[in-house]
């Protein structure tokens, strides 16, 4: 056991602290108020886009960052190649 | 008329039944009429922990199917005669509380008593909202540990939807409980801090409870902690909390046990 260590122990509170505030800061963004925001925008989002082109059901991405100062939507639609996508 | 109490956490093991037992004491020290209620079918303890695990025969369940008169449910504490206790079943199918039936519990405990405290079960299903519904003031009791603060945030999320005040456009008054908390371990970095975990859950504090043996020598005895041991720091602590729930201003501190030399070199911890 190396010597050092024993005695520069990390302190385990500060990541605690730090893992809950951005676990916390997603959930609540999901969870809270309006049930599961991202999904329901994922549903209507793939109803839109499938109007016109046929996509994959796991094709639209959408991430939400919520930050202090600015929140970021980031939506991806991956749409096939037009020899696969046919219709 | 009653206020309604309800003493909630997401998780298992915080401290729900120790609190409710504690608090309720506490406040029928102070001259309240005070009834605490398990809420916690199929697994009761609240009957246990104060002590009354062999004066039930009739539960909370019997009183809401109409089984049994309120009043044959009730078990008055033998040391405290303004406290009762309405214990939970053990043998009955949870699903037997029925919400018509607790809003009617509840309607008749509140022209009995000052203070109706009501244990909830951990999680966040049927028992747990059947048990905050009602309430008027929540008590959500967190360790300083990442899994309980975590579910106390859902809880804190519900407390905010699905109660009766909710549902009205009213708050439920909500306070947060820190219990097992050491000093001087969150000192060392080692434990989350106080004011990490309020900063995090952002709900008013209403007391810290100090990790200490004199709560698992209570609950092994079967009496709540503020009875058998009054001195004790955890039992201050609990005190304080219900002057601070009655709208007191009581500064914030964090009693501790004074062990002499002895006790420093010999005292072993409880579990």
């Amino acid at each position: 056991m190396n010597l050092m260590s024993f005695f520069q122990r990390r302190t385990s509170a500060p990541v605690a602290r730090e893992r809950l505030q951005i676990l916390l800061a997603h959930e609540r963004g999901v969870v809270g108020g309006k049930s599961d925001l991202v999904a329901v925008l994922r549903e209507e989002i793939l109803a839109v886009v499938r109007r016109h082109v046929s996509i994959e059901r796991d094709g639209v991405q959408i991430k939400m960052n919520r930050g202090a100062d600015m929140s970021t939507l980031e939506i991806e639609v991956e749409i096939p190649a037009p020899a696969s996508a046919g219709a | 008329m009653a206020k309604v109490l309800v003493v909630t956490s997401g998780k298992g093991g915080v401290g729900k039944t120790t609190s409710t037992a504690a608090l309720g004491a506490a406040l029928a020290h102070g001259g309240e009429k005070v009834v605490v209620i398990d809420f916690d079918v199929g697994l009761r303890n609240l009957d246990l922990v104060m002590g009354a695990e062999r004066r039930v025969v009739f539960d909370l369940i019997n009183v809401v199917q109409g089984d049994a008169k309120l009043n044959q449910a009730l078990i008055r504490d033998k040391r405290m005669e303004n406290l009762s206790l309405l214990p939970a079943s053990q043998t009955r199918d949870k699903d037997a509380l029925t919400e018509e039936g607790v809003a009617r519990v509840l309607g008749e405990l509140r022209e009995k008593f000052d203070w109706i405290i009501c244990d909830s079960p951990a999680g966040i299903e049927r028992g747990a909202t059947l048990a905050m519904r009602h309430a008027d003031v929540a008590v959500v009791v967190t360790n300083p540990e990442v899994s309980s603060v975590r579910d106390s945030d859902r809880i804190i999320g519900l407390l905010d939807s699905k109660t009766e005040k909710a549902e009205k456009g009213e708050r439920v008054e909500k306070h947060l409980l820190l219990t097992r908390y050491d000093p001087a371990r969150a000192e060392r970095g080692e434990m989350l801090k106080v004011d990490d975990v309020l900063e995090i859950l952002s709900i008013p504090l209403i007391g810290i409870i100090p990790e200490s043996e004199e709560v698992l020598r209570a609950s092994n005895v079967g009496s709540p902690v503020t009875l058998n041991n009054p001195g004790s720091a955890p039992s201050k602590a609990y005190f304080d909390a219900v002057r601070r729930l009655k709208g007191e201003t009581v500064e914030m501190t964090i009693p501790t046990d004074r062990k002499g030399l002895f006790g420093k070199l010999f005292g072993r911890r409880a579990a």
